[in-house]
């Protein structure tokens, strides 16, 4: 069990890496905390799996250091970092039965067969493989397969970590909730770091406690789930997380008059007076704002503090709809409530200012909180 | 009801094929089989004679011993060969240009005929003319693989191991790069050894390979006939004539077509029962139990 700090790590797969797309990892500082559950979240081929095998050992990092509870492991090899790793594809070893696959980690580091016995018993009942133990793993179905191989990280207890690289890819969806639910029974049982590589995001907020959101090789956002939504620090957080994602569109900082105001094209849109005053403080003129489409306010009846769009259409999602709007020119979502009546035609919303995020070259500018992501990336930006 | 519509034109359709193993097998082998059971001087004189060449072929000491020769050698050469292949799959390099090169450097003996291998060992092997010999008289052997049996010996296993050890080598080494790279990351963070890396995930994923290995091998050893021809022609006495070239000495030698022709199919049996039964129990003890 240890905490797992990444300091200025970067890694390219290049030989002369000149500018940032070279890196599949770009430089980052970041923290795991001992005895979390967190999920690395993001889509495909930014870099999850090249950070999970980093931290494991399966790659060297071209820069940087990786440090277990402040301790430099970066010239350990994975075996003698005492950590466990679950693949996104079921890797068996095929002649033995699946006691002895389980037991195979257990046996390599000397663990005495009473031990060892008493341990695959346990693991083998969280995962409902008891009357299986016998069988030849060869003949197991893919996702029995899993959970072996699952297994097999679960049984050291004593592991720095356990890393888990999209590992329910290959199972049922029943089944991956219920796999799910029981990582989670273990991790509150053993209290071990865990770190689950996904790219959907339901997955991650089911699993995690706080989850990191990763694009092009970078974690852009590092909080719960509720601050993932609530507060996304960077565009591509707004994009991802939700269903369906974050609505934007670009506005202007003009000034009229001693008094800035933000406007897209002729209309106003209401952010505090300190966002303004920020704004102008950063000499950004070109802003993007953000809303998610459960906080577009959809009004029943005309209203003239609202803006006029006229509907385009309407997704029933079963438990809720989806409206789709022409904001002038720009086709964005509102979540309407259940028993919200269907509007159609010309209908009109407002963004609530506690709900419009304003983005900066892709980052939150956020004046009520203590992080000021904008201006932290500009500086790595730079140095980058 | 619907009654049932016979279309015997269907069977036009399987004509080819019917028609090009009658050619490629059927009748080459009916043709030994019509030989062993008839006694023939002419093509107007021949007795039939039932298994009496079955007979004589079963209790000819000649064969018997050639029979034998021919298991120990077959045998040994497997013992040397398979494990040997599967060091140097595993000893080649596997990325960049030394892989292809390896991979040229190991091909180049399949490559070589036969008799010239035949020819290049007889060379080689020779005290005053050849390397090997020469080394073998520089460092105080007595090594003549012309007169003395063990070293004949030798030469031709040698010879073949030399010669054969690259295909196994080859197709090893096809089979270790279809092992996914995940495997080896995963026994990394099982801590397994190098041993147990090589025992539980390399050797399981090679199994299919050394089956056709081994078949092949098997085979190709059992048949042997050009090379030991060549380099010893069979000798000294009789200790390097294997099955086909006592078979040979009868058929084209005396002339003894018809107990020549029972022997072919006796050797025949004797392969495909081989290749049956290390098969059936390659693949029984593969089962899950």
């Amino acid at each position: 069990m240890a905490s797992i700090t990444l300091n200025a790590l970067a890694h390219t797969y290049t030989d002369n890496p000149t500018k940032p797309e070279d890196y599949a990892i770009r430089e980052m500082s970041h923290v795991w905390e001992q005895g979390g559950a967190f999920a690395l979240l993001g889509p495909s081929g930014c870099g999850k799996s090249t950070l999970l095998n980093i931290i494991s050992g399966l790659l060297k990092p071209s820069n940087g250091e990786v440090l277990f509870d402040g301790k430099r492991v970066n010239e350990l090899k994975p075996e003698e970092r005492n950590i466990a790793q679950v693949f996104q594809f079921p890797v068996v070893y095929d002649t033995m039965t699946v006691f002895d696959n389980l037991a195979f980690p257990l046996r390599n580091i000397g663990v005495p067969e009473y031990k060892v016995k008493s341990k695959v018993y346990e693991v083998a009942e969280i995962l409902e493989l008891s009357d299986q133990l016998k069988r030849k793993a060869k003949g197991l179905s893919a996702d029995q397969k899993q959970k072996v191989s699952m297994g097999r990280g679960l049984v050291r207890d004593d592991v720095s970590a356990i890393l888990f690289d999209e590992p329910l890819t290959v199972i049922d969806p029943q089944l991956k909730w219920k796999l799910r639910r029981k990582l989670k029974q273990i991790h509150e049982q053993f209290n071990i770091t865990m770190v689950y590589v996904t790219h959907d995001q339901l997955e991650a907020s089911t699993f995690a406690d706080k989850i990191a959101v990763m694009y092009n090789g970078q974690i852009v956002q590092f909080g719960t789930p509720r601050e993932l939504f609530e507060k996304p620090a960077h565009t591509f957080v707004g994009y991802f997380i939700g269903s369906p994602g974050m609505n934007f569109f670009e506005a202007e900082l003009k000034s009229q008059d001693e008094k800035a105001a933000l406007m897209f094209g002729d209309h106003k849109i209401s952010v505090s007076e300190a966002m303004l005053t920020r704004l102008k403080a950063m000499g950004a003129n070109k802003v993007t704002l953000g809303i998610r489409p459960e906080f577009v306010h959809v009004w029943d009846g005309k209203n003239d503090d609202a803006f006029s769009v006229d509907v385009d259409y309407v997704e029933d999602l079963g438990t809720y709809k989806i409206l789709s709007f022409m904001f002038h020119g720009k086709m964005m979502k509102a979540r309407l409530s259940e028993d919200q009546k269907v509007p159609s035609g010309q209908i009109y919303v407002s963004f609530p200012e506690q709900w419009t995020k304003v983005y900066v070259n892709e980052y939150l500018v956020d004046v009520d909180g203590q992080a000021d992501t904008a201006d932290q990336n500009k500086e790595t930006d730079h140095a980058n | 009801m619907q009654t049932k519509v016979e279309n015997n034109k269907a069977w036009f359709l399987v004509m080819p094929v019917f028609l090009i193993v009658a050619f490629s097998a059927i009748i080459p082998l009916m043709t030994v089989v019509n030989y062993s059971v008839q006694d023939i001087f002419d093509p107007y004189t021949r007795y039939f004679v039932g298994t009496e060449w079955f007979k004589q072929v079963m209790l000819d000491s000649r064969l018997h011993e050639a029979l034998l020769r021919q298991f120990i050698y077959s045998f040994t050469i497997l013992i040397i060969e398979v494990p040997l292949g599967i060091c140097v799959a595993l000893m080649m390099p596997t990325k960049g240009r030394g892989a292809s090169l390896a991979l040229i450097l190991v091909a180049i003996p399949l490559l070589i005929p036969w008799n010239v291998v035949g020819t290049i060992w007889q060379i080689f092997g020779r005290a005053d003319i050849g390397l090997f010999g020469a080394f073998m008289s520089g460092i105080g052997v007595d090594y003549n693989y012309a007169s003395n049996p063990t070293d004949a010996w030798l030469t031709v296993v040698l010879m073949d191991v030399w010669h054969w050890t690259p295909l196994v080598a080859l197709l090893c080494y096809s089979g270790l790069r279809a092992i996914p790279e995940v495997y080896y990351q995963a026994a990394r963070i099982d801590q397994a050894s190098r041993w147990a890396v090589f025992r539980y995930i390399q050797l399981p994923k090679l199994t299919n390979v050394l089956i056709i290995g081994v078949l092949l091998r098997f085979m190709d050893s059992f048949m042997i006939y050009t090379e030991p021809f060549v380099l010893t022609g069979g000798g000294p006495g009789s200790s390097t004539t294997f099955l086909s070239q006592a078979l040979v000495q009868q058929a084209i030698g005396q002339f003894d077509l018809g107990p020549a022709a029972a022997f072919s199919l006796v050797y025949f049996l004797i392969i495909l029962l081989v290749c049956w039964v290390f098969y059936t129990t390659i693949m029984n003890m593969q089962k899950d139990k």
